[in-house]
Parts: structure tokens; sequence; C-alpha cells
């Protein structure tokens, strides 16, 4: 069957991208806004942090929607993975291919995750748990201090012509480029 | 339960099509800010612009949620620091794991179970937000 083909193989921008519009109006539609970072906020509630913290008090329950969103998240993930997917490697440009090698990352596109930095052999070296938990760290900080992180703002704030998202946007990759310009020849 | 059903389907639809597009990927990620290939930029830009003219047509057509309210989305409190710093902040973290809150878990799905160090670390990084919010220029 030549549809199912299509699904095996990667999808293109011009599908991923309006499907990606779609959940965001599903949700609207539902009467919730796509976000995923506020599930770290309520994870934090629901582990005791409103007793000391001011921030994480509030009535957690009333996010459990989300949540759920998140547990359907890691299915389709192994669904997309397991079931959906052609063995074959992500088509990166030859020039990331060679930047990455230059780096010290060998068979880029290999995998989903280079294993440089998340094979647990990379992770039990203290550079790699390291970059680990400080990025995921920044993730967290960051996405609680702008108010939300690519689907909050990226896609919902921007397709809302919003301009504080249009600014954290902005910092988005303010951040990455300076990560990765700067930073990134530092660490490799 | 059944309430929550939807949520979970539209989960997985979104689990599947951030891993068929490549999007969980660090290696995407690293090749955007390299601004090595168009793929990313395709992905958000017509995910906004889809999402412009979704919300656009629903404003012109009065469509009501399923609660029967006006379809609209929350306004962003306005400023300035809290989003340029908040977010160059997330953008360091987003390109030295090249993961966000989204693809953290659908990674999980994936079968790499490493991540889970990352989102501990999201977690602590949003609780220690928490803590020091008051002290923090917004």
């Amino acid at each position: 069957m030549k549809s199912m083909e299509y699904i095996l193989e990667p999808w293109p921008w011009y599908v991923s991208g309006p499907l990606i519009a779609i959940v965001m109006f599903t949700l609207l539609y539902f009467g919730r806004t796509f976000g995923m970072s506020s599930n770290l906020r309520t994870l934090c509630a629901i582990g005791g942090a409103g007793k000391k913290v001011e921030f994480f008090k509030f009535d957690w329950k009333s996010q459990r929607w989300n949540l759920v969103v998140v547990l359907g998240a890691i299915l389709g993930g192994f669904i997309a993975h397991y079931l959906l997917s052609n063995p074959i490697d992500i088509d990166l440009s030859e020039a990331t291919v060679n930047d990455l090698s230059t780096l010290g990352f060998d068979n880029a596109g290999k995998s989903i995750l280079p294993p440089e930095l998340f094979s647990w052999n990379a992770v039990f070296s203290i550079k790699g748990l390291l970059i680990l938990i400080v990025g995921g760290f920044l993730v967290g900080f960051g996405t609680r201090y702008a108010g939300g992180c690519t689907s909050g703002h990226a896609i919902t704030g921007l397709s809302s012509l919003q301009l504080p998202s249009l600014i954290a946007v902005i910092g988005f990759f303010l951040g990455g480029l300076i990560m990765i310009h700067l930073i990134y020849p530092i660490l490799f | 339960m059944g309430k929550y059903i939807k949520f979970f389907l539209v989960g997985i639809f979104f689990g599947i099509v951030l891993v068929k597009s490549e999007a969980v990927s660090w290696y995407r990620i690293f090749e955007m800010f390299k601004f090595q290939s168009f793929h990313m930029y395709g992905i958000i830009g017509t995910a906004v612009g889809t999402g412009i003219i979704l919300l656009l047509l629903s404003n012109q057509l009065k469509l009501k949620t399923i609660q029967g309210n006006l379809i609209k989305v929350p306004l962003k409190a306005s400023g300035l620091k809290r989003y340029i710093i908040g977010g160059t902040i997330f953008g360091l973290g987003w390109a030295l794991c090249g993961a966000c809150p989204g693809p953290m878990y659908i990674l999980l799905g994936t079968g790499a179970f490493s991540i889970l160090i990352v989102i501990a670390a999201a977690l602590l990084g949003t609780y220690v937000y928490g803590v020091l919010k008051n002290k923090l220029p917004h």
C-alpha cells in the first residue's frame, strides 16, 4: 500500500508543521491551551513543592488533563518509533555531518540522539552527566521564567500574534546560537 | 476517566508527529542553530502559518469550544525582561541537550531513558525558578 509507505518514511516539514498546528487548535477546541512546560510546574506541585514555595501553591488537579497529554505523547513516541518507522538515517545536511565530526560526534543521524551524549557510557562520565543536568536545568528554569516553551510561545503565542511570545522566541534563538556557536567549540 | 481519553489521543498524535518529523532529534536542533537545513524552520514556519489561519478562521466563524465559549488564546502578560532573559536561558539549555519539554517526554517513549536525567534536571530548574521568582526581574 502506497500510503503506508509514506507513513513509514520520515514526514516532510510541510506535513509535520500543519499537524502540530492542528494539535494546538484541537486543545483550544477542548477549552485548553497547548503548553508542555507547564507540566514541569504541575509535577513540582504534586511532589509537594507548594508546601514551601508560593509559586507551586495552585490547584494542580485542574492540570491533570495536560499530564494525560504527556502520557499520550510518551505512547505516541513509542508507536512512531517502534511501529511506524522504517529504520533509516536522519537526512542531515552534509555540512552538519562534517561539523559534528569535527566536534567529535561520529555517525551523525544514525540514531535519534547522539550516543556521545545519551548512551549510558556518556551519561556515567562527569562531563556527559553535567551536560544533561545543566541543559535540563536551563530548560526548566528558562521556560518558567519566560512563561512558556516551544509549544506555548513559538507555536501558540506566535499563532495568536502575541508580542511577548515573539520576544521569547527571539530569546530562544539567541540562547541557542550562543550555545552552538560560542560554547560548543569550548565544550567539544 | 472518559473525559481524559480525548487528551490522551491528542498526546499520542502529538508524540507521533514529533517523532516522524524528526523534531525530537538532537541532531536536527543542532542543524537548525547552524542554519544548515530548512527542515526545522519549515516545521515551525508552517505550524505557525497554519495556526494563524486556523485562529483567524475560528475568530471569523465565531467557533466555540466544547464548553460553549468562543475559542481564544489566553494573552501572555506584557513585559520584556522575563521574555528575553528567560527565553535566552531556555535557548541555551535547548541547544545544549537538544530537547525542549515536549520532546523530553516523547523521547522516553522511543526508549531513550537517559533523557530522564534531563527531565529531573528540568524539574529542579523549574523548582529553583519558583524559589527565586520574586527576586528576578520580570
